[in-house]
């Protein structure tokens, strides 16, 4: 019997489920060889749990939600959580260092109609995760390769190493050190190609810290090419800004101005 | 070869104007050109097909992590010292297929790529460069097994060498007994003077190909003003690394607290490693089509400063930056010379300059040699 | 130059050279553990092909990728080769997907052998622990054969539990032949009445032995050839008459790959085997 497939979306922009649609003959082989049970996105037939996959894209940003991933979970064999929402808290989360009262306000009419948590967090802050893939948005590529894996039962490949890595292979010449440009390549895990150096800017880090990233050592490089901390701190206060490791160096440099706004001077 | 008037004799001149003959007759004999030309920001390597291709006017001005481009003051050709890149991106290449398997009938059938190697002409091939190409045949070739992707590549690679007439701040090759001037290894070496080069051959292949371009005997001035421009990038290099007793003093302090001072610099994010010349470690990919049936198997540069690099049976055995920095180092200039007889650095300087840290590894030996044991007569 | 490496280059072997085997037989062993016997589809291949006890092959799943596998058993008992594996990553996985008839690929044989001539006339000391006992397997052939030329030989080998001993049904079989088969376990069940404790154990116990002179072969888990090691020293055994068999991360098999360097050697092709006192400097600097 095929694997069934479900997508769930939290809050997110929904480009990591898009970035599976987009992979068009790919998609029709990977339907081929799964029972695709439930994508709102991409099928209005939805069938119930249990599933042997979830994909879930998004972070938890609500009580509700908070209440249905731990219903996804009970649901689902393997789930594996797509994109920088899902695996770090996304763009969102910058509100964990704000007061979201002060969002809500400055956002909606009437503030009172609106729920939510004080926090974005992550999917395995709340379930236990079996597989995360990063990205901002995911690699279309290696959400091929996670769904061939799990169809082959081995482990997903895919890089835990630097951007420089990427940017070497492709022939890309280094804007840090070039043109200092700044640059979060060597702290980022790979997964885009290396595209933004290639076109002559610095990574954004999309797909969050890399294994052992020694933040303390670029952002001491940063501040020598004349980058205010603070500045430091906002750059990696981005999509993946609450992973531990990006959080934890932008909270040092921060050092107590740890409101956005006050970062952001 | 030391430059005396021996040496030189022999050696010819050519004209600046005669030089699109030598792109030409190279084109003509079947070669891509690859040369020097400027591009992002840098002096990298990359096809040349008209001298316009060439950075003239261009020099590079490099410190621990930090690479700048300038403008001369002079319309040299081939004013520069070395860049990001070097020739083991087309010896070496990344990705390059190895390998490939194919279903059929049932049964695995496989194949070894067999694609015909591309012929190359490296020109402005500097002397760490020659040795570092050295150091690679030893690696790939002066083994039982050989690397058939570099060894065809190699085989038919001809060698044009310029001399450097300037050198970095991060240059030590006159430690590593690499340079700066070209004496083997090659089938032409050049050296730049304002309207021309002075060309000295190394090979029969060099001298037939000479043979097709209108060059000149060099006259005496010509080879004193060659002499004096070579001169001036030894005065220049003001970096040293001591090897003497190298291996030894490294493989002794294993545990040396220096390592643990470099691992809080160290991003281990590989760029020393991807743009060393020597560095020669590399990861095979599966790429199947969706069905499976149709795998290639493609070659990519790796590094030891990846993390994955070590990965054993659900652990990896290099599991901190520390521990990969010291592989790193310990394998260029000590383990290195165990396995082939020879170090691993020509010293180039690229690890200094693309550090994004400027971690300098001739400091890195100086600290370690600093407060450890001296061990005279080892080396 | 060119010259130079033209005449390197026209001697070489190739290192991506695959050959397609056959899964001729595959026989269960202990939990999570499976032998695969292999025949070469191309009878010329197969005839051509020669290893020595100790020696790996790269196994090749097209797609999964390839994985380091010590041949188990020495070619004069079986009609193929037999390759003893444990899951333990991806390539491994996919191995347990095949069944008898399907092919895969294979390249090899790699690496360095057991020291079998330096055991004649001496006693000799086979260490194994857990999966570590496949490598060492085909050593035990060689000694089983032609037995007159060694000394007294002894097996000492040491499993999680009596259910994870490997290839319990030969001991007999070994004890008939002269070798000395001791066994351990970390953890007994009711019905066990042998030793219990780790295999240095049973070497220190180990009497009617001329140490001296004796030759010890011993794979395992690192740790366990750590301990080996440390305790023959005590016994007497000379640094130069140990032999160990080191695993780490082999992708190319030749050399040419640079993952699994220890200090000067290349894993792959230095090794598997290696004479004590050459890794001695390395084996107890952590993470090296």
């Amino acid at each position: 019997m095929k694997p069934k497939l479900a997508v769930f979306k939290f809050a997110s922009c929904d480009g990591c489920q898009l970035s599976l649609l987009d992979a068009e003959d790919h998609l029709l082989a990977v339907a081929g060889a799964l029972d695709i049970a439930f994508f709102p996105e991409a099928t209005s037939r939805m069938r119930a749990g249990p599933y042997d996959v979830a994909l879930v894209e998004g972070s938890i940003t609500t009580a509700h939600d908070a209440e249905r991933i731990r219903a996804v979970r009970r649901d689902a064999k393997c789930l594996i959580t797509i994109g920088a929402c899902a695996t770090a808290g996304g763009i969102q989360s910058l509100k964990n260092w704000a007061d979201h009262t002060d969002f809500i306000r400055a956002v909606y009419a009437t503030p009172e109609y609106i729920a939510t948590l004080a926090t974005s967090t992550p999917i395995a802050d709340h379930v236990h995760v079996d597989f995360e893939l990063r990205g901002c948005p995911i690699n279309q590529y290696q959400l091929i390769e996670v769904i061939q894996s799990l169809l082959a039962g081995r482990r997903p490949r895919t890089p835990s190493h630097s951007v420089c890595i990427d940017c070497k292979r492709r022939g890309t010449v280094c804007v840090l050190v070039a043109r200092g440009e700044p640059c979060l390549g060597p702290v980022t895990q790979a997964g885009c190609g290396a595209i933004c150096p290639a076109y002559d800017r610095g990574c954004y880090a999309c797909f969050g810290p890399a294994a052992q990233a020694n933040l303390a050592g670029l952002t001491a490089r940063l501040a020598s090419d004349g980058m205010r901390p603070g500045r430091i701190a906002q750059s990696l206060r981005t999509f993946n800004g609450y992973a531990p490791a990006f959080r934890e160096e932008s909270d040092r440099l921060a050092d107590g101005r740890d409101r956005v706004d006050e970062v952001r001077r | 070869m030391n430059g005396h008037s021996g040496a030189d004799a022999g050696q010819r001149f050519l004209h600046k104007d005669r030089f699109p003959c030598l792109l030409e007759q190279l084109e003509a004999m079947g070669y891509s050109v690859i040369g020097p030309t400027l591009d992002q920001h840098a002096i990298v390597y990359d096809r040349i097909r008209s001298v316009d291709d060439l950075p003239r006017g261009w020099t590079d001005e490099q410190q621990p992590g930090s690479y700048r481009v300038r403008r001369r003051t002079d319309d040299a050709w081939f004013g520069y010292v070395v860049g990001p890149h070097s020739w083991k991106g087309y010896l070496f290449p990344t990705p390059v297929v190895i390998a490939r398997a194919a279903r059929e009938g049932g049964d695995w059938e496989f194949k070894e790529a067999d694609d015909a190697p591309p012929k190359f002409a490296f020109l402005g091939v500097r002397a760490c460069e020659i040795a570092a190409i050295r150091v690679q045949d030893r690696v790939f070739l002066a083994e039982s097994y050989v690397d058939p992707i570099y060894e065809g590549r190699r085989t038919r690679a001809l060698i044009v060498a310029v001399n450097c007439e300037q050198a970095a701040s991060t240059c030590f090759c006159p430690s590593m007994g690499t340079g700066p001037r070209c004496t083997s290894g090659f089938d032409l070496a050049l050296t730049e003077l304002s309207d021309g080069f002075v060309v000295e051959v190394g090979t029969a292949e060099g001298a037939a190909l000479l043979a097709t371009l209108d060059s000149s005997e060099a006259s005496i001035s010509q080879l004193r003003a060659a002499q004096a421009a070579r001169r001036s990038a030894s005065e220049q290099i003001e970096r040293s690394l001591d090897t003497r007793g190298l291996r030894d003093l490294l493989m002794d302090n294993l545990e040396h607290p220096r390592w643990d001072e470099t691992a809080s610099r160290c991003l281990s994010c590989a760029n020393c490693t991807m743009v060393c010349p020597t560095c020669f470690c590399g990861s095979v990919e599966e790429v199947s089509d969706l069905a499976g049936g149709r795998v290639e198997r493609r070659r990519r540069w790796d590094s030891c400063f990846n993390i994955d690099f070590s990965y054993m049976n659900g652990g990896h055995v290099r599991d901190s930056i520390r521990s990969r920095y010291r592989q790193w180092l310990t394998h260029k200039l000590a383990s290195w010379n165990d396995q082939f007889g020879t170090s691993g650095c020509v010293g180039c300087g690229r690890c200094i300059t693309w550090c994004p840290s400027g971690i300098d590894l001739t400091e890195e030996v100086l600290a370690i040699r600093g407060d450890a044991p001296v061990s005279e007569g080892s080396s | 130059m060119r010259d130079a490496s033209r005449s390197a280059a026209a001697a070489g072997l190739r290192p991506w050279r695959t050959h397609t085997v056959r899964v001729r037989e595959i026989l269960a062993e202990v939990e999570g553990v499976a032998t695969y016997d292999l025949a070469f589809r191309d009878e010329s291949a197969g005839a051509a092909y020669r290893f020595a006890p100790g020696q790996f092959n790269m196994l090749y799943l097209p797609g999964a990728g390839e994985c380091a596998i010590s041949i188990s058993e020495d070619r004069a008992t079986s009609a193929g080769y037999r390759h003893t594996v444990r899951v333990a990553g991806n390539v491994t996985k996919t191995l347990t997907g095949l069944r008898p008839g399907d092919t895969l690929g294979l390249r090899g044989p790699f690496g360095t052998s057991w020291p079998i001539t330096d055991c004649i006339g001496r006693d000799v000391v086979l260490v194994a622990g857990g999966i570590g006992l496949a490598p060492l397997r085909p050593a035990i052939g060689s000694l089983m054969r032609n037995a007159r030329q060694f000394g007294r030989r002894h097996l000492l080998y040491g499993a999680r539990s009596p259910e994870s001993l490997l290839y319990w049904r030969q001991y007999e079989e070994w004890s008939q032949a002269g070798i000395r088969v001791h066994t351990t376990v970390d953890r007994a069940d009711s019905r066990w009445t042998g030793h219990v404790g780790v295999a240095t154990l049973l070497l220190e116990r180990l009497d009617a032995i001329d140490a001296r002179n004796a030759v010890l072969m011993c794979c395992g888990p690192e740790v366990m050839m750590r301990f080996t090691i440390a305790a023959a020293l005590n016994r007497g055994f000379a640094p130069d008459r140990i032999w160990v068999s080191l695993e780490r991360n082999m992708q190319c098999g030749v050399g040419l790959c640079g993952h699994c360097q220890m200090g000067g050697e290349f894993v792959c092709r230095d090794g598997p085997v290696f004479r004590y006192d050459r890794v001695a400097p390395f084996l107890d600097v952590e993470a090296f």
